[in-house]
């Protein structure tokens, strides 16, 4: 490699020639050993990666999920204009809050009577279903938003309205009664208006504003119905 | 140099100035927005006026025909071709409510508000609204009722919800159906100049159906003869807008099957308004109710409260 340097600069101080007219006066008499590691940064971090997600131990791996889905929770109780339920979407969270509303609302046991409350099957299918109908709803209507990332906004804005079900449920612990009722109501009210707050914060900007109106009425509707199922639960 | 000038663009001007200055070109006259929007608006007319093709639509059926030729091209089974039928705005949608909400004789429904854009949204959305309203009314109703009663245990009766989902949703979707094949039938045997599509008439039904709503909310009221009163113009009203958008279709038929058909069409909206309130809302016994009974019954109070 000196060779070949000090032969080139040989070249430029001599008088204007041609361009590489010398190039191949230049030889290489001996065998330049070439050695070394090329290694890219990039691939080898993706690859540390890859490895450690194979070999941590489950608690790691469930912690992670755990800890994005308590984030989006995060979210959704202080509803601001953000967008990471949009981004990493996932639907452990909608799958946590309809399982433990459904199990809360469903009738303890099979009456001799007409059992008037919903069973498990049938508020599931309700959140599920509604669910999916209002996204449907808005694709149809234009929306840009995608199919699951609205399932997931959808889904996660059920939490204020489970905190709900889970202070009714202690209120009725006290026993029934008309403050008791007040009460119910009173908090019922606050988390629906909290969740369709929280939805329309993620929803609203999807659509435009000639359309706003009617993509965000049928969440006011599904929101509402859950509302009524939790406010007329009776143990 | 001749090349040049031939590649050059030539100014032309107004086409106003055109003739003036080349009278052997040729100009074609675009109209004003202006005069556009005064044609349009004629078949909205004045309130009133009672011509036939207003009714008929006689002044943009051949615009309506393209137009839905060419709406409508993509496949049935693609997501686009279904969107065709969500595009409306809001302000469309609250025009088409009050429209079924205020009858007024001389105005079709669906020559003046769906003109051709029958939308999906509406009667959806409407349905799912009325079902809900009138599961949790019934229940609301009920409990007032039965409130104070020693022996009544409430109960959320949810499964009303399905039945009720059931019933409407049969009712918005089967029954146009049904008149939809029966008006081809008759168009095939009498020349009819009006004639509706399938989703148009599921259109006017849907959006009929809205009055139901706050009649729902209103029956809470645990009164007969409100009950009874609010029936009676929640009828009339979507009556009067289903007989107005089909008397066009069918005026030009037998004098008798057109008067069955319109006939039948009210008998089954009657149907339905009364079965629901028959289901949905008991009916409120007399000797619950505390001071608001009419002088009769007060008898009746003093006898069983003695």
């Amino acid at each position: 490699m000196a060779e070949a340097e000090e032969s080139s600069g040989e070249l430029e101080t001599a008088t204007p020639r041609p361009l590489f007219a010398g190039l191949s006066d230049i030889s290489i008499s001996q065998d330049i050993p070439i050695e070394g590691e090329i290694t890219i940064p990039m691939q080898g971090r993706a690859r540390e990666l890859d490895r450690s997600t194979l070999n941590e131990s489950v608690r790691h791996t469930i912690m992670r999920d755990l800890k994005a889905v308590g984030k989006k929770f995060m979210h959704v109780l202080y509803p601001r204009r953000s967008n990471v339920l949009l981004r990493d979407w996932d639907l452990w969270g909608p799958l946590i809050l309809c399982v433990t509303l459904a199990l809360m609302l469903q009738k303890g046991s099979v009456d001799g009577e007409k059992d008037g409350g919903p069973q498990f099957a049938e508020v599931f299918v309700i959140v599920w279903f509604g669910a999916v109908t209002i996204t449907l709803n808005s694709k149809l209507l234009g929306g840009n938003i995608s199919f699951f990332q609205s399932l997931c906004v959808l889904g996660y804005c059920i939490l204020p309205l489970t905190v709900a079900m889970l202070i009714c449920r202690l209120v009725l612990l006290a026993g029934q009664g008309p403050i008791n009722f007040m009460i119910r109501l009173f908090v019922v009210v606050v988390m629906f208006i909290w969740s369709v707050v929280a939805s329309t914060a993620f929803l609203a900007d999807s659509h435009p504003p000639n359309r706003k109106a009617l993509a965000v009425y049928p969440v006011f509707l599904f929101y509402f119905v859950i509302s009524w199922m939790i406010l007329t639960f009776t143990p | 140099m001749a090349a040049a000038d031939d590649l050059q663009f030539e100014e032309f001007g107004d086409g106003a100035t055109l003739p003036a200055t080349n009278p052997d070109a040729t100009t074609i006259d675009i109209e004003d927005p202006g005069e556009i929007s005064k044609r349009q608006s004629r078949p909205r007319g004045s309130p009133g006026r009672e011509e036939d093709e207003e009714l008929l639509g006689n002044n943009d059926s051949d615009e309506t025909e393209l137009l839905a030729g060419q709406k409508k091209s993509s496949p049935f089974w693609t997501f686009e071709y279904y969107q065709t039928f969500f595009d409306v705005d809001t302000h469309q949608v609250f025009d088409r409510i009050k429209g079924s909400l205020l009858p007024v004789p001389g105005k079709n429904f669906v020559r003046l508000y769906v003109r051709s854009n029958p939308d999906l949204y509406g009667p959806f959305w409407i349905c799912a609204t009325l079902v809900f309203a009138i599961a949790i009314s019934g229940n609301l109703s009920n409990f007032l009722i039965h409130l104070g009663e020693k022996t009544y245990h409430y109960v959320p009766e949810f499964q009303k919800v399905s039945i009720a989902a059931t019933i409407i949703y049969a009712y918005a979707w089967l029954v146009p159906l049904a008149l939809w094949g029966f008006l081809v039938w008759r168009n095939s045997k009498v020349m009819n100049i009006v004639s509706y599509s399938f989703l148009e008439i599921v259109c006017v039904y849907g959006y009929s159906l809205f009055i139901y709503i706050p009649t729902a909310v209103l029956w809470i009221i645990p009164q007969r003869a409100v009950r009874w009163v609010l029936v009676t113009i929640a009828l009339g009203i979507s009556g009067s807008v289903l007989a107005m958008t089909f008397w066009p279709a069918v005026r030009e038929d037998n004098r008798r099957v057109a008067l069955a058909t319109i006939v039948m069409i009210v008998l089954l909206h009657v149907l339905l308004s009364v079965g629901c309130l028959a289901y949905f809302f008991d009916a409120p016994e007399m000797d619950h109710l505390p001071t608001t009974t009419a002088t009769p019954n007060q008898t009746v109070v003093a006898a069983r409260s003695s």
